[in-house]
């Protein structure tokens, strides 16, 4: 402990405000640097799908007056940063009545539990797995076998969800397709419910867990090998240290570290393979309603998903940041 | 290692090592490694069938209603009822728009190639502007690039990518490629930053400063050569992190839209429910390119990895 100072607090809290600043900046910027407005977009697409619009050119400028889309852009970029700032994208285009907040609080313990889950349960895995196979005492039969536990490595996690869906819901008839749970459950605490959540998460939990272990188990062989060149790794055996005492307080235990900085780095990552992992398995979390805003065009669902989207990465990587002195305890050894 | 040096087990023990190691010396080139070359002809395998199946093929069937729809791949023997006869016209098939998957895969590959290599390459080409400026230069240009390369790398670019491209419905490959830049700088910006910090209290680099060598030809003649496999690794991860999230972006309908790619045929397919209907062509061979590419640009830089760190050739050795 101790190694959370003042200083160090204040620093990652502002590089938060930073990158989400930044985020939501661009998110502004970058559509304002293209020729015409969403307003004038949204009327091409919907007399481009056949519908004939009556009127267009006051229908347009009704709604930029509405969405303030006439005021000069810096009095538009700051209510823009006012309304995200209170969490408040305002109301859906799609939906018209509900607010785009509401519908993200409905899908985001989905999306937080399934992928929060599968990313500990991939980070758990891999790096026992990368470590073991640095490891000189793991036995030849292990060393052999766990390899083939990353073939999916290099294979993006949607893909392998269509695989998955085509062999286990598609083929074998084991698992749904679509959907978190069974239709006309009521979510509760009931044991049937928790089963079906279960059933339906495992396939798309599977193929975010498949797909990034291996990353996770190659960075940690790499750091492993370090570590077991290390003079108190010597020290530990000449003791007669349990081997397992070893392996795990002894080299995994300091071997990990980079991969806690690495896990901050990969969040963005594993938010985006979320997103479209969850469209493929029609799982019903922020990525699915994700499209279908766009899908519906549905502007300020889209802004505001993924304004919490880039809200919730940073503050995870800011949680990860705060406790990463606690874990190594060198950054405390280091201050003056 | 784990065994005491003094003990007899130890002979026994390290000599698979020194094996190892000598077989690494009979290679002439470091270069030759059998990852990076087993990954470089899966890439060149999908770069000749972009190039060269043009030659042979009518890629113009590749259009929506060039072709009978539904028809599954020659080697499918008694298909569905629903489906029609194999057709040795559509050796691959044929999706549910008309569209032949073989001419339609010749042209889409190259695309997703050529998007990931403008992203990283434009991303690389940042990269070591600022890794190298701020490494040698340091003080608060190094802090400035430092923290905006952080805060971008948490940024998660596609959900960003996602609202840009629903704004902008007209995009080709090589605005794509641009946005995605927009997002592939930081990694090759950290990996050169620190590796020049590191370079520079090396006694070569200080040698050449003392002789009076400009900061240019420190950067490119000292530093440069040791940096590329870092370098080479590096971009070809970007590659492939560049390509996956622009098929991810097609995938989900926003693309281009007025050429064919294989994200945009996984669209269509996923549309039309294909899984379901049991077409696994249409998904099907578009993912198998997609992971030919993936595991090829994995390949290439796991195996460049191993030449930028012997340590990691012993492990793999044993």
């Amino acid at each position: 402990m101790g190694g959370l100072t003042k200083e160090y607090l204040i620093k990652r809290v502002a590089m938060f405000l930073l990158t989400v600043w930044l985020g939501t900046t661009l998110m502004f910027i970058i559509p304002r640097l293209a020729p015409g407005d969403p307003i004038t977009a949204m009327i091409g697409r919907m007399s481009a799908q056949g519908a004939r619009i009556e009127n267009s050119a006051e229908i347009i400028a009704a709604w930029r007056a509405r969405f303030g889309l006439d005021a000069p852009w810096h009095v538009q970029y700051l209510r823009y940063l006012y309304s995200l700032a209170r969490f408040e994208p305002g109301y859906s285009l799609a939906y018209f009545p509900t607010k785009v907040e509401d519908m993200a609080a409905r899908s985001m313990p989905w999306t937080l539990g399934l992928f929060g889950l599968a990313t500990l349960i991939s980070f758990i895995l891999g790096n026992t797995i990368g470590a073991l196979l640095a490891w000189r005492r793991t036995p030849n039969l292990v060393k052999a076998l766990l390899p083939a536990s990353l073939t999916f490595t290099s294979i993006p996690p949607f893909m392998l969800g269509i695989l998955l869906i085509y062999v286990f819901a598609f083929g074998l008839k084991w698992f749904p397709f679509a959907g978190a749970h069974a239709r006309g459950l009521e979510p509760g605490a009931t044991w049937e419910f928790i089963k079906s959540v279960i059933h339906h998460g495992t396939l798309p939990a599977l193929a975010i867990v498949v797909t990034t272990m291996g990353f996770w188990a190659l960075g940690m062989r790499g750091m492993m090998v370090t570590t077991t060149g290390e003079d108190y790794m010597i020290l530990a055996e000449a003791k007669g240290l349990r081997p397992s005492r070893i392996f795990w307080l002894y080299g995994v235990r300091n071997a990990v570290l980079p991969q806690v900085t690495a896990l901050a780095l990969t969040m963005s990552g594993i938010a985006g393979a979320a997103v479209i992992v969850e469209y493929i398995f029609t799982y019903p979390g922020m990525g699915y309603l994700l499209y279908q805003g766009i899908v519906n065009t549905d502007y300020t669902l889209i802004q505001g998903l993924v304004y919490f989207l880039i809200v919730g990465v940073a503050l995870g990587v800011l949680i990860i940041d705060l406790l990463y002195p606690l874990i190594d305890p060198r950054i405390t050894y280091h201050r003056k | 290692m784990t065994t005491l040096p003094v003990e007899p087990a130890v002979v026994p023990e390290r000599l698979p090592e020194r094996v190892a190691r000598f077989r690494l010396n009979r290679w002439d080139s470091p270069w030759l490694n059998p990852k990076l070359l087993t990954g470089f002809s899966m890439v060149m395998f999908v770069v000749l069938l972009g190039v060269i199946g043009p030659l042979f093929w009518d890629v113009t069937q590749a259009r929506v209603a060039s072709a009978p729809l539904n028809i599954p791949p020659i080697w499918v023997k008694d298909p569905p009822a629903i489906f029609p006869d194999p057709d040795p016209a559509h050796p691959l098939g044929t999706e549910s728009n008309g569209r032949d998957i073989l001419a339609l895969l010749m042209v889409a590959a190259p695309g997703s190639l050529r998007v990931g290599l403008i992203a990283a390459g434009l991303g690389m080409g940042i990269g070591i502007l600022l890794g190298f400026s701020a490494g040698l230069i340091g003080g608060w240009w190094d802090a400035l690039v430092r923290t905006i390369a952080d805060a971008v790398i948490t940024i998660p670019s596609l959900a960003v990518l996602i609202v840009i491209s629903a704004y902008v419905r007209q995009i080709d490959l090589n605005n794509m490629a641009l946005l995605l830049a927009l997002f592939a700088w930081p990694g090759p910006t950290r990996l050169l930053r620190a590796q020049v910090l590191s370079m520079r209290e090396r006694g070569y680099v200080q040698m050449a400063r003392i002789s009076g060598a400009s900061t240019f030809d420190i950067m490119f003649k000292e530093m440069m050569p040791n940096l590329l496999p870092y370098l080479a690794a590096s971009f070809s991860g970007n590659v492939s992190a560049n390509i996956l999230a622009a098929t991810g972006l097609e995938a989900l309908g926003l693309g281009p839209t007025r050429i064919p790619t294989l994200g945009m045929t996984i669209f269509y397919s996923i549309r039309a429910a294909s899984i379901l209907r049991g077409m696994w062509w249409w998904w099907g061979l578009p993912i198998l390119l997609l992971i030919i590419i993936f595991t090829g640009l994995f390949l290439i830089s796991v195996g460049l990895d191993e030449i930028a760190n012997p340590r990691l050739r012993g492990v793999q050795a044993r």
